[in-house]
C-alpha cells in the first residue's frame, strides 16, 4: 500500500469576514510536505487573508488551520516558530544595509552568529547578492528588494514558507533566481506556499488552487487543470471589443468570452481552425479587428470559464 | 526576550542616527525653537504704538505728553489735528492708543476742576489693552497728583504736610522684577518637549506600519511587549536628552534662575516622557499612515497646551474645564518646572504632581499596549 504523502499545511473550513464582505468563504485544502503549492487567483479573491491566517497575524472567523502539525488559529507563537511569512508588500527596513537587515530578522528568531553568517553567504550567493551586502536595501532595484525578503525569511530555516504573490514587478533575471532558489529549498524538504495572479507562474508550482471570492474552484496539478478547459484561447485585437463580443456571442462552440485591454478572448473548442471562419464573420459584419491568434490560457479566461461553468467543486 | 530587545534597540539607534536630517531634527529644532519662543513669549508690553490729539497746545498738555513719550512703554509717533484721524490710523491697525486733549484741559486744571483725557484705545488684544491701559492709568494719576501736590504747596503749603498717602512696599517673591519670561521659560520647556515625545513616538510606530515592516516583524517570534519597548526606549532616550538641552538654553540664555534640585526636574521629566509616550503610542493605533497620526496629535497637542495653564491660568477656567485639566499630564509638570526653576522646591511639595504624572502614565501606556494588540490584527 503507498503511503499517502504527509500534510504540511492543512486548511479546514477557514473563513474570514471584513465588514459585509467574506474574503475567505469555508476554505479547506492540503499542502503536501515538499511540495510547491500555488494560490491562484484574481485580485480580491482572499489569498493574501488566507495567507495572513496561516501566517498567525491574523485571526480567523472559523475553522481551524494546522501548519506543521501547530494548531495556527489556537497557538500562532509557537506556528511563527516554524514558517516564514514574505508579505507582497516590501517589508524591510529601506534604511538598514542588506546585511543589517538580515542580521535584524536572523536575531529575532534567535539564530547564532555562525549559522547566520554561514547561511546568508549561501542564501546571498544563490540570489546573486553577495557584492550588494553593504547597500542599503531602499536602493536595491525591485527584483533585488524582493530577494532579500526571501533571503531574511530563510535565515531561520523555516519548515514552510508562505510567499504572497512573490514575483510581482520583479524583472526576468531576479525571477529565475528566484525560483531557481525555491526549487532549491524544496528538494531540501522544504514546503512552500506561494500565491500569484499569474498563470504562466501557477505552471511552476506541483500543484495549484483556484480562488475565487474567497472561495475554492479547483484544485489539482496545473497540467489537469488546464484539461479542464479543455479549450484553446483565441486572442482577438480591436478597437471595439463590445462589438466584437455582441457578434460572437451565439456562435457555435464558444464557451466562453473574455474582454481584455485591447480586444477579446474567445474561449472555444479547436481554436486554431476556426479562425478564418472568424476572420470572415468580422469582415461581414464590418467590425474592425488587427490578429486573430490563439495564446495561452490566462488566469481570467480559466476563471471566467470555470465560474461560468457551474458551482464550485472541492475536489 | 532581552537579545530580542537590544536587537530592537540596535536597529532604532542605526536608523535613527544614520540619516543626516534625522539626526538634525531630534536635535536642531527644539533648541532654535526654545531660543525663538523665549523671546516671543512674553506678556510684557513695550512700545505700543500712540498718536495723540492735542487741541489744547497747553504747557500743561504737553507736559502730559512728554510723560508718555519718555518711558518705555509708549512710543508716540505722531501729533495729529483733526479728531477723525485717530479712528482712521485704528481701523488701520497703524496705532494702538489714541490719546485726546481737549481745548480748555489746562484751563480746568488751574481752576481747580476735573480736566477729561479721552484715551482711545484698540482692544482686539484685550490683554495689551488692559495692561496699556493700566500704564495709562498710572501716568494719568501720577501726574494728576503731582500737579495737585503743586497747587497745595503754592496755595497752602503748611497743609502739604499732612496730606494722607499710602506707600505700597511690594515684594514679589521668586521672581521680584516681575520678569513673564521667567514664567515663560518653564512652561516652554514643557509644551516643546510634549510636541517632540507624541510625535516621535507616535510616528516611529506608524511608520512601520506604513511601510509594512510591521507585519514583517509580526511573523518573527518577537513579542508585541518587546516591540513597544523596542520603539519607545530611544525616544524616551532622546526625549531625556532634548529635556536637558532645552533646560540649559532656558538656564544659561535665558538666564531664568534654576533654584531646586536637578535631580527632582528629572524625576518629574521620567514620569512626563512615560505618559507622552503613552499618548503617542495611543494615536499610532489610531493612525495607520504618518498623516493621519500628524492630524489625530494635532487634535491632542493643542488643548494639552491650552488647558495645562502654560498660558492661560487654570483658576480662571469654569469648573468642568478645571477637572478636565486633573487628566492633562502637562498640568503637572509644568508645576514640577516652575516649582523646580523658580520657587525652588523639591518632592516634599511636589509629590502629588509626580504621583499624577506616574498614574497617567502607567494608565495611558496600559491603555496603549492594549490597543496595540488589537490593532495589530
Amino acid at each position: 500500500m503507498q503511503e499517502k504523502p504527509q500534510s504540511a499545511i492543512i486548511v479546514e473550513g477557514l473563513t474570514k469576514s471584513f465588514a459585509n464582505v467574506r474574503a475567505v468563504d469555508r476554505l479547506s485544502f492540503e499542502v503536501h510536505t515538499g511540495e510547491i503549492f500555488g494560490l491562484v487567483g484574481p485580485d480580491g479573491a482572499g489569498k493574501t487573508t488566507t495567507l495572513r491566517m496561516l501566517a498567525g497575524i491574523m485571526p480567523a472567523d472559523e475553522g481551524t488551520a494546522r501548519v506543521a502539525d501547530v494548531d495556527v488559529v489556537h497557538d500562532p507563537e509557537n506556528a511563527k516558530r516554524q514558517l516564514s511569512y514574505m508579505p507582497q508588500r516590501f517589508g524591510l527596513y529601506e534604511d538598514l544595509t542588506v546585511n543589517e537587515n538580515i542580521r535584524f530578522y536572523a536575531d529575532l528568531f534567535g539564530v547564532s552568529r555562525t549559522e547566520r553568517e554561514d547561511r546568508s553567504a549561501l542564501l546571498l550567493q544563490a540570489a546573486g547578492m553577495r557584492e550588494f551586502r553593504l547597500r542599503l536595501a531602499g536602493k536595491l532595484s525591485g527584483g533585488m528588494k524582493q530577494k532579500l525578503s526571501l533571503v531574511c525569511a530563510l535565515i531561520h530555516r523555516p519548515k514552510i514558507i508562505l510567499l504572497d504573490e512573490p514575483t510581482t514587478g520583479v524583472d526576468p533575471i531576479s525571477r529565475r533566481d528566484f525560483w531557481r532558489i525555491l526549487y532549491e529549498l524544496v528538494s531540501q524538504g522544504v514546503t512552500i506556499l506561494a500565491s500569484t495572479a499569474y498563470l504562466d507562474e501557477a505552471e511552476r508550482c506541483h500543484r495549484v488552487a483556484l480562488l475565487h471570492q474567497g472561495r475554492l474552484f479547483f484544485c489539482d496539478t496545473p497540467k489537469n487543470l488546464k484539461a479542464r478547459l479543455g479549450k484553446s484561447v483565441l486572442s482577438i485585437t480591436s478597437s471595439e471589443p463590445r462589438r466584437l463580443r455582441a457578434e460572437l456571442e451565439n456562435v457555435v462552440g464558444i464557451s466562453s468570452l473574455v474582454l481584455t485591454g485591447d480586444g477579446l478572448h474567445v474561449v472555444v473548442e479547436n481554436g486554431v481552425s476556426r479562425i478564418p471562419e472568424f476572420e470572415a464573420r468580422l469582415k461581414g459584419a464590418s467590425i474592425p479587428f488587427d490578429t486573430i491568434q490563439q495564446v495561452t490560457p490566462t488566469i481570467e479566461d480559466l476563471f471566467v470559464h470555470a465560474v461560468g461553468s457551474g458551482a464550485p467543486s472541492h475536489a | 526576550m532581552w537579545a530580542r530587545l537590544k536587537q530592537m534597540l540596535i536597529k532604532e539607534f542605526i536608523q535613527v542616527f544614520r540619516d543626516k536630517r534625522t539626526r538634525f531634527m531630534l536635535f536642531g529644532p527644539p533648541i532654535i525653537q526654545m531660543l525663538m519662543f523665549g523671546y516671543a513669549a512674553t506678556f510684557e508690553i513695550y512700545h505700543v504704538p500712540t498718536v495723540v490729539l492735542d487741541l489744547d497746545h497747553s504747557q500743561e498738555s504737553r507736559e502730559l505728553i512728554s510723560r508718555f513719550s519718555s518711558g518705555r512703554y509708549f512710543d508716540v509717533q505722531r501729533q495729529l489735528t483733526d479728531y477723525r484721524q485717530v479712528g482712521d490710523l485704528i481701523e488701520q491697525g497703524k496705532t494702538t492708543i489714541g490719546l485726546e486733549i481737549h481745548a480748555g484741559f489746562a484751563q480746568n486744571l488751574r481752576k481747580g476742576q476735573t480736566a477729561p483725557l479721552q484715551v482711545i484705545v484698540d482692544a482686539t488684544n484685550s490683554n495689551t489693552a488692559l495692561i496699556a491701559s493700566a500704564y495709562i492709568t498710572q501716568i494719568a494719576l501720577g501726574f494728576a497728583r503731582d500737579y495737585q501736590m503743586d497747587r497745595i504747596d503754592r496755595i497752602m503749603p503748611q497743609v502739604l504736610k499732612q496730606v494722607p498717602s499710602i506707600q505700597l512696599e511690594q515684594r514679589p517673591w521668586y521672581n521680584p522684577d516681575l520678569r513673564s519670561r521667567w514664567f515663560f521659560v518653564p512652561g516652554i520647556i514643557g509644551s516643546l518637549t510634549l510636541v517632540l515625545v507624541v510625535t516621535l513616538t507616535a510616528f516611529a510606530v506608524v511608520r512601520e506600519r506604513e511601510i509594512g515592516t510591521l507585519e514583517q516583524i509580526m511573523v518573527t517570534p518577537i513579542r508585541p511587549f518587546e516591540f513597544i519597548l523596542g520603539k519607545t526606549l530611544p525616544f524616551f532616550l532622546i526625549g531625556l536628552l532634548d529635556v536637558s538641552l532645552i533646560a540649559t538654553v532656558g538656564t544659561f540664555w535665558f538666564e531664568v534662575p534654576f533654584r531646586g534640585h536637578i535631580l527632582v526636574l528629572f524625576a518629574g521629566a521620567v514620569l512626563f516622557l512615560l505618559s507622552m509616550q503613552g499618548v503617542g503610542l495611543l494615536i499610532s493605533t489610531v493612525s495607520s499612515t504618518q498623516q493621519q497620526a500628524m492630524v489625530t496629535g494635532f487634535f491632542f497637542i493643542m488643548p494639552a497646551v491650552t488647558f495645562s495653564g502654560f498660558a492661560f491660568p487654570i483658576s480662571t477656567m469654569p469648573p468642568w474645564l478645571q477637572y478636565l485639566t486633573y487628566l492633562n499630564p502637562l498640568r503637572y509638570f509644568l508645576v514640577v518646572l516652575r516649582g523646580t526653576y523658580l520657587k525652588g522646591i523639591g518632592m516634599e511639595i511636589l509629590w502629588p504632581q509626580m504621583l499624577a504624572m506616574a498614574a497617567l502614565g502607567t494608565g495611558l501606556l496600559m491603555i496603549a499596549v492594549l490597543r496595540f494588540h488589537k490593532a495589530l490584527d
